[in-house]
């Protein structure tokens, strides 16, 4: 007698990642393992300059050089290509691929070689000669808001993109400000904290840097471009419209995609400039970013400067936020630059019910590398100017930070919560990650343990902190590109599923997860399952790719749509087969058979071969087994959770040294705990890598001293303790998984809570904030100030 | 990498190597564990004609002791020096400086020989060399010359080696009371500061000790007013402290960049020069 094996259902379990064999052992294929017959390899001559006039380019030493096929200055590309894009309605300088007059960041292209080979390209690019009449440069946004001592555009006086755009209490759909409510807290205030506080500006720093390679092919009339992007179908609308064409012309693939971290939305430059040299040449042409190129060319992330001013009662409450920010956003406006600064005010209420708050936004350009989307673009910013502040009102009304923020949550009753910044928070229970964080904390414990360590002279410290982000990033009415997200999903004719997504992973494991999805839906081995993704001729639509943490939430829900599409039509061929009703069937262990009756059950792959073969067709049913969806999310999720750092600063020294992290996190529901784990390590590492590790510098002549590994630190795993996650699950109702989304959380919730640590062992030296990054001498300073 | 054009020699001998070094006049390089000089191709800073990879030269890598005097070879890796047995027992100053140098891939490729040689002021071998007070073997086509470490470093990338010559081993006497503290520049993994002692004590007492220091100025020294001070001290804490306090007050030319002021520097020199000599005496072993 047979055995049917029984296949365990498989979300929430943790299943190892599909995709790592294949990435560990060196058998994936980036961007720069396409190699075409034919191919060129371009490269760029980049301004070494960060503020000048192009006075001349003398190219004719390189295009001498044996192998070189092409050089192309600012004004010979303005005419292969339109400007650069940008995404949203926010007034922009026009920013052309190459600099056509003037340069305005060290990076910035002036020129382009085509050659044979990437070596002659590059000796191509140092013999190209530049003659610049410097202009003034200013690398300080606040100084730049004084319009001196240079102007970088025209249009753009003091250099502000954006002058003010309040959000709050009290603004109206007319942009009118009414202060009253705003004036009235501070009024009613007995404690206000205020403070100056910087959030420095970082490189994203994937592993694989950018690369590019397009074909044109002049026969067919259409365009293919790999790229390593989070967003393939965004690339090709850009492509179509860059180059003049339909996006019936153009195939974008994101093959493996090594990181991005935000860096790699689509409509860069370098895309820009490859596709047209591509059309203009008509063969195909590679350009891969080196990583010192990569310090310079790819957009940084955060800098912002935030005023926080936070009015409370004695006993705790907070009565209202102000907060002003000034955003430096380099030398140009790129994809989601202007944006990302408004989610930090959107964000401004954290987890708090703060019933009066003024945000203001201004943005500024400065002689640096443009900034964009970074992990959690905008609201690690937002995070950690309140939690910063909520940490300062602790300490002002000696308060234990933990109760502090308890007695100001927004309770679980009060969800859906509309925040004074103007967002609907989906669902919560911010209690019930704070009281699990303090218990595996062991929080008074703890404490007493900090005291006694201080006892012995050492320099330990608390910190705690909470966050709420925007996830699930959608709907359509807030993305110009849509806020959906696209499946499909096929039952081949031997029962194995191959599914699509529009969610063009760059190592957030939906080849896993998605596969367990549909292994449960259809009851069938996860092995049977093939996610297909990352190329816009396989995958049919796509909207932002992924980004905001949206691929389980969207394009997750757009998955488990198409296939319960499938599963529907599957059932009427599978009823005709076994004379029962739909209703009455079950997909499990490989077979579909009517409940209670499990001995007339067909093999799956019987019931799919029949769809293709349709010998009695059920009446109204097309053959076939191949099922589509769009989903577009009503709104945005809206996870959290709960940080606790030990830390303690060595008194000789100053080094920082993080002894314990605890994170509690509320992703909704969790379709694989172990890819949640690896997303939250990977955020916490870049969170702490905030507080602790990384930092862009420029000097004040607009030249980069962080220009490459030796002198821009990455974390390492030995810069940290192990960590110590948990998970409290809160569905969100938004979509059929009530998943929220997790892959910027760690790096939301743990900047400020190392920040607050730090801060903590250092309170016996009358310190009250510390500015990042917290660097060893910054810290041995203060503990040793008196002999400065 | 993107480097400039260049040819690719395997030399077989010594001599070997030598000839083609002369035979490149000028523009050959010597390429160990490609730690030091790959990355420079890289960025174009470095652009030699030829490489003469020394790599497989037989006998050019191994630890060994004989009548205490201890010779590693130049091709022996970061990761061999850190892990000997033979030096964790003898000399642990030197294993300890291997151990801490870069990360595990740069430890598995650099070469002691390639780091001495390329002199960065903020390595770590220097200061190991220094307090062992080795000798440096060095081979061009006169035949051996024998330099001391501390005549061999002279500036930033600068040493005394001939463009023909090959730093070939170090030999050095064992000292067991002997470590290396350092602070780490956290992006590149160098010394901002590092320290290392090797100490000769006896009955309790301290009779000559060795402080070598590097990272904190344009190139590694000796801190000959701490040896002074610590030479008849008794073998104690106290007294490690105590010979520290002053540590690199008469250093000159430091460093400074983001990663540390020169002020930071010079304030780090006594703390790892304490921390260093503590942990040398606690192998003292009476």
């Amino acid at each position: 007698m047979t055995v049917t094996p029984v296949l365990p259902k498989l979300v929430g379990q943790r299943v190892k990642r599909r995709e790592d064999p294949r990435l560990i052992q060196g058998r994936g294929t980036y961007v720069d393992d396409v190699k075409l017959a034919g191919m060129l390899h371009l490269a760029f001559k980049r301004s070494d300059v960060a503020h000048g006039r192009i006075l001349s380019i003398d190219t004719s030493a390189a295009e001498a050089l044996d192998g070189v096929e092409a050089v192309f200055t600012g004004a010979q590309m303005a005419e292969m290509a339109g400007p650069l894009p940008t995404l949203l309605p926010f007034p922009a300088p026009e920013r052309r691929a190459v600099a056509t007059g003037v340069v305005r960041f060290v990076g910035e292209p002036v020129a382009v070689v085509v050659a044979r080979d990437r070596y002659v390209a590059r000796d191509a690019v140092d013999a190209i000669e530049v003659d610049y009449e410097p202009l003034p440069v200013v690398v300080d946004p606040e100084q730049a808001m004084t319009g001196e001592p240079v102007v970088l555009h025209a249009d753009f006086p003091h250099n502000l993109m954006l002058a003010s755009l309040p959000m709050g209490t009290g603004v109206g759909a007319d942009g009118l400000v009414d202060d009253t409510a705003v004036d009235q807290a501070f009024a009613d205030a007995e404690v206000v904290i205020s403070q100056r506080m910087i959030n420095q500006r970082l490189a994203p720093t994937p592993i694989e840097p950018r690369g590019v390679v397009a074909h044109y092919e002049p026969g067919k009339e259409t365009l293919t471009i790999w790229s390593s992007t989070q967003s393939p179908h965004l690339l090709r609308t850009f492509m179509a419209s860059m180059n003049g064409m339909g996006e019936d012309q153009v195939r974008a693939i994101a093959p493996e995609v090594g990181g991005g971290f935000g860096c790699k939305s689509a409509g860069s430059a370098e895309e820009c400039v490859t596709a047209a040299v591509s059309r203009r040449l008509g063969v195909p042409v590679k350009w891969v970013e080196e990583r010192s190129e990569a310090f310079l060319a790819t957009n940084h992330g955060r800098d912002l400067i935030g005023y926080v001013d936070l009015a409370a009662r004695r006993d705790g409450t907070v009565l209202g936020l102000k907060l002003r920010i000034v955003a430096d956003v380099g030398a140009y406006n790129m994809i989601f630059t202007a944006a990302v600064p408004t989610s930090t005010m959107t964000m401004a209420s954290g987890n708090y019910a703060i019933p009066a708050i003024r945000a203001t936004l201004t943005e500024v350009f400065t002689n640096k590398t443009p900034t964009d989307a970074y992990r959690g673009a905008g609201r690690p910013e937002g995070i950690y100017f309140l939690e910063r502040a909520m940490d300062m009102l602790a300490r002002e009304l000696g308060m234990d930070p933990a109760e502090l923020r308890r007695k100001n949550f927004i309770r679980p009753e009060q969800f859906p919560h509309a925040t004074q910044t103007g967002v609907v928070y989906d669902s919560g229970d911010y209690d019930k990650a704070l009281d699990r964080a303090l218990e595996n904390a062991g929080w008074e414990q703890l404490k007493a343990e900090r005291d006694a360590a201080r006892a012995d002279g050492r320099l330990v410290g608390l910190g705690l902190s909470m966050y709420v982000e925007v996830c699930g990033v959608g709907p359509s009415s807030a993305l110009p590109m849509g806020g959906w997200e696209h499946s499909q999903v096929t039952v081949e004719r031997d029962g194995r599923i191959s599914a699509t997504t529009g969610a063009s992973p760059h190592g957030q494991g939906n080849e896993t997860t998605f596969a367990q999805m549909l292994a449960d839906q259809f009851g069938v081995p996860l092995e049977h399952i093939r996610i297909h993704h990352g190329d816009t001729a396989v995958v049919k639509q796509g909207s932002l790719g992924t980004g905001g943490s949206r691929s389980q939430a969207v394009g997750g829900a757009a998955l488990h749509l198409a296939g319960g599409r499938v599963k529907t039509k599957m059932a009427k061929f599978a009823a005709l087969l076994l004379e029962a009703h739909e209703a009455d069937l079950v997909f499990e262990n490989g077979r579909i058979g009517v409940k209670g009756a499990p001995s007339a059950a067909k093999p799956f792959a019987e019931v799919a071969a029949y769809a293709y073969r349709p010998i009695r067709l059920p009446e109204g049913l097309e053959p076939g087994l191949s099922e589509e969806a769009f989903f577009e999310p009503a709104n945005n999720t809206y996870p959290f959770g709960c940080n606790i750092a030990l830390l303690e600063v060595d008194r000789d020294t100053g080094e920082p040294r993080l002894l314990r992290l605890v994170a509690v996190d509320d992703a909704g529901r969790l379709i694989n705990p172990l890819i949640v784990e690896g997303q939250v390590h990977g955020g916490l590492a870049q969170g702490i890598g905030q507080a602790l590790i990384e930092e862009v510098v420029y000097g004040g002549d607009g030249q980069p001293l962080t220009g490459s590994l030796m002198d821009y630190a990455l974390p390492r795993a030995s810069d940290f303790p192990r960590f110590e996650l948990d998970a409290t699950v809160t569905p969100t109702p938004l979509n059929p998984l009530g998943a929220k989304g997790i892959g910027e959380a760690g790096t939301i919730g743990s900047t400020p809570c190392v920040v607050s640590a730090a801060v903590d062992a250092l309170s016996g030296f009358g310190v009250r904030h510390i500015d990042m990054l917290l660097r060893p001498e910054k810290l041995w300073r203060i503990i040793h100030g008196a002999r400065d | 990498m993107i480097p400039t054009a260049f040819d690719y020699a395997r030399a077989t001998s010594l001599d070997d190597a030598i000839a083609r070094l002369q035979a490149a006049g000028g523009a050959g390089k010597l390429l160990a564990g490609g730690h030091s000089l790959v990355p420079l191709m890289k960025l174009r800073l470095s652009e030699p004609a030829v490489l003469i990879d020394i790599g497989h030269i037989p006998d050019l890598a191994g630890i060994r002791e004989s009548d205490g005097v201890v010779e590693i070879g130049a091709n022996t890796r970061h990761h061999d020096v850190a892990t000997s047995a033979l030096l964790r027992e003898r000399c642990p100053v030197v294993a300890d400086t291997a151990a801490v140098i870069g990360d595990p891939q740069v430890r598995n490729r650099g070469t002691l020989g390639g780091s001495l040689a390329h002199a960065d002021p903020a390595a770590d071998y220097p200061a190991a060399m220094l307090a062992v007070d080795a000798d440096l073997h060095l081979k061009g086509p006169g035949g051996w010359r024998v330099v001391k470490a501390r005549d061999f470093f002279q500036g930033v990338f600068t040493v005394d080696l001939a463009a023909d010559e090959i730093l070939a081993k170090v030999t050095f006497a064992a000292s067991r009371a002997s470590a290396y503290a350092k602070l780490h520049q956290r992006a590149s993994r160098f010394a901002i500061v590092g320290v290392a002692a090797a100490l000769e004590t006896g009955g309790g007492i301290i009779r000559t000790a060795r402080v070598g220091l590097t990272g904190a100025a344009s190139s590694p020294s000796r801190l000959a007013g701490v040896e002074a001070a610590l030479a008849g001290q008794p073998a104690t804490a106290a007294a490690a402290a105590a010979a520290a306090r002053g540590a690199g007050d008469g250093v000159s030319e430091l460093n400074a960049d983001i990663h540390g002021s020169a002020e930071y520097r010079r304030a780090m020199i006594p703390v790892f020069t304490r921390r260093a000599l503590e942990a040398a005496l606690a192998r003292a072993g009476g």
